[in-house]
């Protein structure tokens, strides 16, 4: 199996011995630029999503600085800075270009590229012992129409987009806000982005369902692939089934903003409301697109630590199948308050409240797992603890949300946002994070820091449930969301909240410290630096592994289960 | 470029059928997400979900006067006109008491209070949501477009009826009162290819 040289390929070498075939890369711009190789991009994933979450978590920190006192302290400053005006009106739609591009930024160019273009390209064919992903190329178009959705959005903020320059719409574009509430062409930019960022995810969801379906190693049935790449294969299907329909719903409001049509505009026909059934019967599925890769990674780390299998295996793998498809059936829980009816109200409560129970079997899964297992507690473990405690105390206020009745109270309050950021900023970002100290080495060769990574895990713990947690008290006692200014009664508990921001931004310089160290001083990794506990395909690879693996497949005999796909002879 | 050992021809044929299969799959999502604007249209007017009011035939409304109990309801008038529309749009009563099943005639004011004619196009339902299958329209002003030319006031009728089988209905059950609200848009002009008006 001898590489291929192509015409552009400038630096190909042709001297060079046999053993080294799988590992000769090509230059650099070809490489990185041009590149079909799914370790390169799952790392251009990653270094993208950690740019555009310093972004995203710089914005919210601007939010935050802002809402530590009553009053408007200094969004003028911001909307000036922009290039608008100096006028209240300027700042305060300064304020909701902040939630929205935060919104934006950490849905679609961090988490979803961090965990399905970074560790799903990474991993998904060295778990399931495949060569590459089944279509290399559309792999590269993928990235870069993410990075190229990722400019749209940017430059939305440059462009006037109502009463100032940036898309004051929030993350969910509702018209008529959207529609003849921003005249400017801020709002088409960031919906080109949405449509550019959605494209590519289409692409890259094809793309992961091929491989996972076709390119298993021999003998890697379904039921003995890793758990993490059914969730990812679960999470190509929402993206697959829940993007179209956000695509077709943003077309509608690019057509109701510049060409006449009133799909969304009453005086032609049309209905707002009918945006926002379209809007989340994508947004909900999106939610759990944003999870499930995390709940996979969870269940290789938990087994990996407690150096048993997972407990309960197919319940595992089909509890996140069950949370994909009623995820398809609850949109209608974001929307209690445009006027459903009870009978309406009381399917979609009930539905919704079934999705605890796929859940809880994945919560008592992992606890089940660390029973009697003989536990490490390395840097990854105890991201994956900290996740397992946070995501369910975020599930636990969505169970309080799911309620019709309930949620006519806590509709767009703070309680909300506590919710959904102890699900996403602890859920999903504490997962990416145990991922991230579990598979470094692997991806790097490097080992990092075992204390600076635990002092990063305790001091981001400390530092988001100091801002969050106050949240749910903010939203029990009235405080709207996506506002910059409230009463004095609220100012205690956001000024608490923005000492937690500088708790956790702190924490992050031990995140990038640690980095540094590793990749200019840490230890070269073996090919398995966690023991026996670590049983997949990607553990029997050097570190970093070779430019291009398993150039003979791997086979999995009738010997080998779900958890150790280990060669007999290793 | 080094790119990974080249797959089996077979092996590529089988990742493009399944891959195709994947695209096809996203495409027919996407039709569905333009299908629904057509399907919400109809869902909402066959349920009357979201106050939807219902077009009632002429046969229709004799057998439900026929039915008619002589309870009665009180119907309470509502009108409104979105923004950059000068007009005065007001209901010449504020409530009526009518017996459930009969017909009934309420009359709403307009007035073009702008200095060129405009034309106007209705939106409606009624609260609560629940009466809207029940709560049927013989003629309306709202089915058509009105234009006004300057100054020019005119009384707009609408023949309703309230639907006997609302009495069946438990979710109906403490219903005493229905809101009927209309909204006047200014229509877009020119008028090429005006939807209708209906939700």
């Amino acid at each position: 199996m001898a590489t291929t040289a192509e015409g552009f390929d400038i630096h190909h070498d042709h001297g060079h011995d046999a053993h080294d075939h799988a590992d000769h890369k090509p230059g650099f711009f070809a490489r990185w630029f041009m590149s079909t190789n799914h370790k390169d991009i799952g790392t251009m994933y990653l270094i993208f999503a950690i740019i555009a979450g310093i972004v995203g978590g710089a914005i919210s920190g601007i939010m935050r600085v802002e809402l530590a006192e009553p009053g408007i302290q200094y969004l003028q400053w911001w909307a000036q800075f922009m290039g608008g005006g100096n006028d209240l009106n300027t700042a305060l739609h300064m304020w909701n270009v902040f939630i929205t591009a935060h919104g934006l930024i950490m849905v679609f160019f961090m988490v979803m590229p961090a965990m399905i273009g970074g560790f799903g390209n990474w991993f998904v064919p060295l778990m399931i012992g495949a060569p590459d992903m089944a279509f290399p190329r559309m792999n590269n178009v993928s990235f870069w129409l993410t990075v190229a959705g990722f400019f749209s959005l940017l430059f939305s903020l440059f462009v006037p987009g109502g009463t100032g320059p940036g898309a004051g719409t929030g993350w969910t574009v509702y018209a008529p806000l959207s529609t003849s509430g921003s005249k400017g062409p801020a709002v088409d930019f960031a919906i080109f982005s949405l449509h550019l960022a959605g494209a590519g995810s289409i692409l890259g969801a094809t793309n992961f369902i091929t491989t996972i379906f076709n390119m298993r190693a021999p003998g890697m049935t379904l039921h003995k692939m890793p758990l993490f790449v059914w969730s990812v294969l679960v999470t190509a299907f929402l993206l697959l089934l829940a993007l179209p329909v956000l695509a077709a719903a943003i077309t509608m409001l690019l057509t109701d903003r510049n060409f006449g049509t009133t799909f969304f505009d009453p005086a032609g026909g049309g209905d707002p409301v009918l945006y926002q059934h379209l809007f989340w019967f994508f947004g909900h599925p999106e939610v759990y697109i944003m999870i499930l890769p995390g709940f996979g990674m969870i269940s290789q780390i938990v087994a990996t630590f407690s150096r048993k299998p997972v407990f309960g295996y197919l319940g595992m793998a089909y509890a996140m199948v069950a949370i994909g498809v009623v995820g398809f059936i609850v949109w209608a829980h974001h929307m209690y308050t445009v006027g459903l009816d009870v009978n309406t109200k009381m399917y979609f409560t009930a539905a919704t409240m079934v999705i605890a129970v796929p859940t809880g079997v994945k919560i008592f899964s992992w606890i089940a797992t660390m029973w009697g297992g003989s536990l490490q507690f390395k840097s990854p473990m105890v991201w994956s603890l900290g996740f397992i405690f946070l995501f369910t105390v975020g599930g636990v206020t969505g169970v309080v949300l799911a309620n019709g009745g309930i949620d006519d109270n806590l509709h767009d309050t703070y309680y909300v946002v506590a919710h959904f950021h102890y699900v996403l900023s602890m859920g999903a970002v504490f997962s990416m994070f145990a991922g991230f100290y579990y598979w470094f080495p692997k991806m790097s060769g490097r080992m990092h820091s075992e204390l600076l990574s635990h002092l990063h895990f305790w001091t981001f713990f400390v530092g988001v449930n100091v801002i969050f947690f106050p949240q749910h008290f903010l939203g029990m006692n009235g405080m709207p969301r996506r506002y910059p200014d409230y009463a004095e009664a609220f100012h205690f508990w956001h000024q608490i909240s923005t000492y937690g921001y500088y708790i956790m931004a702190g924490s992050m310089v031990f995140f990038f410290v640690n980095i540094l160290y590793a990749l200019a001083a840490g230890k070269k990794a073996e090919a398995n630096p966690w023991g026996e506990g670590a049983t997949t395909l990607e553990w029997t690879l050097p570190s970093p592994p070779p430019y291009h693996q398993f150039e003979t497949l791997p086979v999995i005999t009738d010997a080998h289960d779900y958890h150790d796909h280990r060669p007999a002879t290793a | 470029m080094a790119s990974a050992p080249p797959l089996s021809p077979d092996a590529a044929r089988s990742n493009l059928r399944t891959g195709a299969l994947a695209f096809a799959g996203a495409l027919a999502m996407l039709g569905l997400g333009y299908a629904s604007v057509p399907l919400y249209r109809l869902f909402c007017q066959v349920t009357g979900f979201g106050g939807t009011t219902m077009i009632a035939s002429e046969s229709k409304a004799r057998a439900a006067a026929a039915a008619a109990t002589g309870q009665k309801i009180s119907i309470r008038f509502d009108a409104t006109t979105a923004m950059g529309m000068p007009w005065t749009f007001h209901p010449s009563q504020a409530t009526d008491t009518v017996t459930i099943g009969e017909r009934d005639i309420a009359t709403y004011v307009a007035r073009n209070d702008s200095n060129q004619p405009v034309t106007g196009v209705a939106t409606f339902n009624v609260t609560p949501e629940q009466a809207g299958k029940y709560f049927n329209k013989i003629q309306c002003f709202c089915f058509t477009e009105q234009t006004l030319q300057p100054g020019q006031e005119v009384t707009m009728p609408v023949l309703y009826f309230v639907d006997p089988a609302m009495l069946d209905d438990p979710n109906m059950k403490g219903v005493e009162q229905i809101t009927l609200s209309y909204t006047f848009h200014r229509a877009e002009e020119p008028l090429a290819a005006a939807p209708s008006a209906t939700k």
